[in-house]
């Protein structure tokens, strides 16, 4: 069915750090490295070893720079599904392929039922869904859902592959239905907000804004006198006699 | 976004058989065509062949073309399945309504009905497709005003000149159809004229800075996240050069509007075998011009989703 439910009992999404992401691609190639083995197997590779590689990969990190010269700063940015309330991915497919689950709001493809009519990707602002043309059938991001209700595996590990392997903690998952969760916590202390807002797709996943930057030395308590030496060393004498009592 | 072959060759194919039969359904009734055996065999022929083949090959860029019987499944959310319960619909009035013009030569009373009928659910259908672009808020120059009136007038011009085409051939031209060919060639010129005025002056909310959510700036693509292009690049990232698209719609404003406009209207004034030369000239003109112009939806379409690639607006 690919009619929304009116509301989802829990709300899982993750949580994107853009102030400590390093760009590292590690939740990127674990999200692979999982996946091509989980539900949504195998993430196709074409000709991985040609001059053209391509293939089917539910998570990417950008890197962009924002801003202009002095005051200009990289941010590395990871973008994968963001398993929005009210995404059109889920209400144009026509078989019913594509839906929103009612208990967790994870969104996901039935690969049995879908036709690869590359509509729903189409639908995605996000870039989340990608196509195998292997399989003939569209693939996206699970939330690892054969992760994190898997009973064989540590409850610490009961988390998405990204979340998992990021060695910097910028990723964090949680349920967003509960203020009280680790994930509803960061989004109201730091600021957390949407990605594309005006196109009304209510992402669940949130992600952190850098933090303000420090840009000289004196943001991060450095003495005045030390910037700016009283002793006019222009003066070559003076100069002289500075270093001189410097050693 | 990606021209694909079969699904432009499927937009204007069926196009032009929806907007042949919806004219065959009002005006047969009406008694503005020749109600007649293999005048109906060949127009039905056309129209029917026109829009099985468009929805044939709308199947064949599925990656499961054998599952393409579910694609009805959803209809209360997805105006592709909507499309695709309108066209099978049609076909009921359409062919009962066909039946009585070939077998019993008539288009009086319910049979009269079922033509009427066939052309509401050939707009309907026609609609449904337009919807299907016509509602992604993805693509800005898709979600607009313009989508669904030049699917409906392309599609009823076309049909209109494949119409007046098979009439000359016939020896029984009809100055009504090309009526409905002028007046539907002239409306759909103005609308993609200001379509296309529309998609030069406006873009969309969305930015490389809502994309990304980031503060302090412009936003660029530093680095990019894969060195080749991936499903969403070959997908969503085709966009066709400026001069291109220059000449390309120059190109679609002649072949599909000004030629058979003026080819129209000389049939009406030359004798019998130059006018069915020049209205045959026509529909193919016209359907050549719209299949350039639906190439360039296509291709003039910039998708959100390229604003995390480097676009800084769409």
């Amino acid at each position: 069915m690919t009619s929304l439910p009116a509301s989802t009992e829990k709300r899982l999404g993750l949580v994107i750090d853009l102030d400590i992401c390093v760009g590292c691609q590690a939740c990127v190639t674990n999200c692979k490295e999982w996946n091509t083995g989980g539900h949504s197997a195998p993430l196709t590779d074409l000709a991985p070893y040609g001059a053209k590689v391509d293939g089917v990969w539910f998570n990417r990190v950008h890197g962009f720079e924002v801003g202009e010269g002095k005051k200009s700063r990289t941010v590395h940015f990871p973008r994968s599904c963001l398993h929005c309330e009210a995404p059109d991915c889920v209400t144009v497919c026509p078989t019913g392929a594509s839906y929103k689950r009612s208990a967790d709001g994870i969104v996901l493809v039935d690969h049995d039922k879908c036709i690869g009519c590359k509509l729903c990707s189409w639908a995605c602002p996000y870039g989340a869904r990608e196509y195998d043309p292997d399989a003939g059938v569209m693939k996206k991001c699970t939330l690892c859902i054969d992760r994190i209700y898997n009973e064989h595996l540590e409850s610490h590990d009961r988390v998405p592959a990204c979340v998992a392997t990021c060695p910097s903690r910028a990723r964090h998952f949680g349920d967003f239905a509960d203020p009280l969760s680790n994930v509803s916590k960061l989004v109201l202390d730091r600021g957390g907000y949407d990605l594309m807002p005006e196109i009304g797709y209510k992402p669940t996943n949130k992600y952190l804004p850098p933090r303000p930057r420090r840009t000289d030395a004196r943001e991060v308590g450095a003495e005045r006198a030390y910037l700016e030496p009283d002793i006019d060393l222009a003066n070559p004498l003076l100069r002289w006699v500075n270093q001189l009592l410097s050693r | 976004m990606h021209p694909a072959f079969s699904v432009i060759f499927f937009t204007t194919a069926s196009g032009l058989g929806y907007g042949m039969l919806a004219l065959l359904g009002l005006m047969g009734p009406a008694g503005a065509l020749p109600i007649e055996r293999w005048f109906g065999v060949t127009a039905f022929g056309l129209s029917l062949a026109a829009i099985s083949l468009g929805l044939l090959a709308s199947t064949f860029h599925l990656g499961h073309p054998e599952r393409a019987w579910r694609a009805v499944a959803q209809w209360r959310s997805s105006w592709l399945a909507r499309e695709g319960v309108m066209a099978i619909a049609t076909y009921v009035p359409a062919g009962l309504f066909a039946l009585g013009w070939v077998v019993l030569e008539t288009s009086g009373g319910a049979w009269g009905g079922l033509g009427v009928l066939a052309a509401i659910c050939a707009g309907l259908t026609v609609a449904a497709t337009s919807l299907i672009y016509r509602s992604l808020k993805t693509i800005h120059q898709w979600h607009n005003g313009f989508t669904m009136p030049a699917y409906l007038l392309l599609g009823l011009g076309t049909g209109a000149l494949a119409l007046q085409a098979l009439l000359h051939l016939f020896g029984e031209p009809r100055a009504a159809v090309a009526a409905v060919a002028l007046g539907a060639g002239l409306a759909g010129w103005a609308v993609k004229w200001a379509y296309w005025r529309f998609i030069d002056e406006s873009r969309a909310r969305s930015t490389a800075e809502t994309a990304t959510g980031l503060k302090g700036g412009r936003v660029r693509l530093l680095d990019p996240p894969h060195t080749q292009d991936n499903f969403l690049l070959k997908e969503m990232g085709y966009r066709v050069a400026r001069n291109h698209s220059r000449r390309l719609r120059l190109i679609a404003q002649f072949a599909g509007f000004a030629l058979p406009l003026a080819l129209t209207v000389a049939a009406l004034t030359l004798p019998t075998l130059p006018a069915a030369m020049a209205a045959v000239l026509a529909a193919l003109s016209g359907g050549l011009g719209v299949v350039v112009e639906r190439w360039l939806f296509f291709a003039e379409a910039r998708h959100a989703v390229t604003l995390f690639y480097g676009a800084s607006t769409v």
